[in-house]
């Protein structure tokens, strides 16, 4: 069986409300403004696929996926692949996105799951995540992301 | 969370080298954790709740085990705000000069 042990969870406190987050995680025109890339899927329902899509001109699909759950907008759960690895079940690997309210802040939890040890995507994903969540708190506190 | 409780983290050799261990090997108990290091676990426990509270570790509760992950979105949070913002690229000139004129090699 194919060693998928490796997992991550990122924390990060933001001043806003829990629709505004899920909304930028899930919202194109949101996205966009602060990760490099579109999130999209027809309608975010359990089943329904979901693409990581660049905002450049080349519009070139990163990641593809499976909403596994979504409950807005306390919950989204999906799996996640390279757009090259879509064929190989292994390659897939599980992100949970958990929104709760703190206070008047809005703590967010992202739990990286059934990455393969020393893979491709671990790297890609261990030095992605803590710039993509530093964009989100940055654009959503400010109006403004960085340039990724 | 605030950039106070992240420094005042940071400023602690033991909690530093917490920190490192966690950047080895993600996910690991308070006794993996205690493992091989000089230090009393009631210590590593109180170092560990000060990465918490400044965000710079996360826990995850698996059946009796607490797993602790180390958390670097406030790290970048810092630096965009403290060392992007100042030219990175004048500062990397000052350390390839600095390297260069120490003979220092890396």
């Amino acid at each position: 069986m194919t060693d998928k042990s490796a997992s991550f969870v990122y924390v990060t406190y933001i001043r806003t409300t829990p629709e505004k987050v899920f909304e930028a995680i899930t919202r194109p025109e949101i996205a966009r403004r602060y990760w490099g890339h579109e999130n999209v899927s027809s309608d975010w329902k359990p089943g329904s696929a979901w693409q990581h899509v660049r905002t450049d001109a080349t519009r070139t699909v990163d990641l593809v996926g499976t909403v596994l759950e979504s409950d807005p907008p306390r919950r989204l759960v999906l799996n996640w692949a390279n757009e090259s690895q879509k064929n190989d079940p292994d390659a897939y690997s599980r992100v949970t996105f958990d929104i709760k309210t703190q206070g008047d802040m809005v703590q967010l939890t992202v739990v990286h799951d059934e990455l393969q040890p020393g893979s491709g995507m671990l790297n890609g994903i261990s030095q992605g995540w803590p710039l993509v969540l530093s964009s989100m708190k940055s654009f959503l506190e400010t109006g403004l992301g960085f340039d990724l | 969370m605030d950039d106070d409780k992240v420094f005042k983290a940071l400023a602690d050799p033991n909690r530093r080298m917490l920190l490192d261990r966690l950047c080895e090997r993600n996910g690991q108990t308070l006794g993996q954790l205690c493992d091989g290091i000089d230090m009393k676990r009631q210590s590593v426990t109180q170092h560990l709740g000060l990465l918490e509270q400044a965000n710079l570790i996360s826990t995850v509760r698996r059946g009796r085990e607490k797993l602790h992950y180390i958390n670097p979105v406030p790290l970048y949070e810092v630096y965009e705000r403290w060392i992007r913002k100042f030219e990175e690229s004048r500062l990397s000139l000052l350390h390839d000069l600095k390297q260069e004129l120490e003979g220092k090699e890396r």
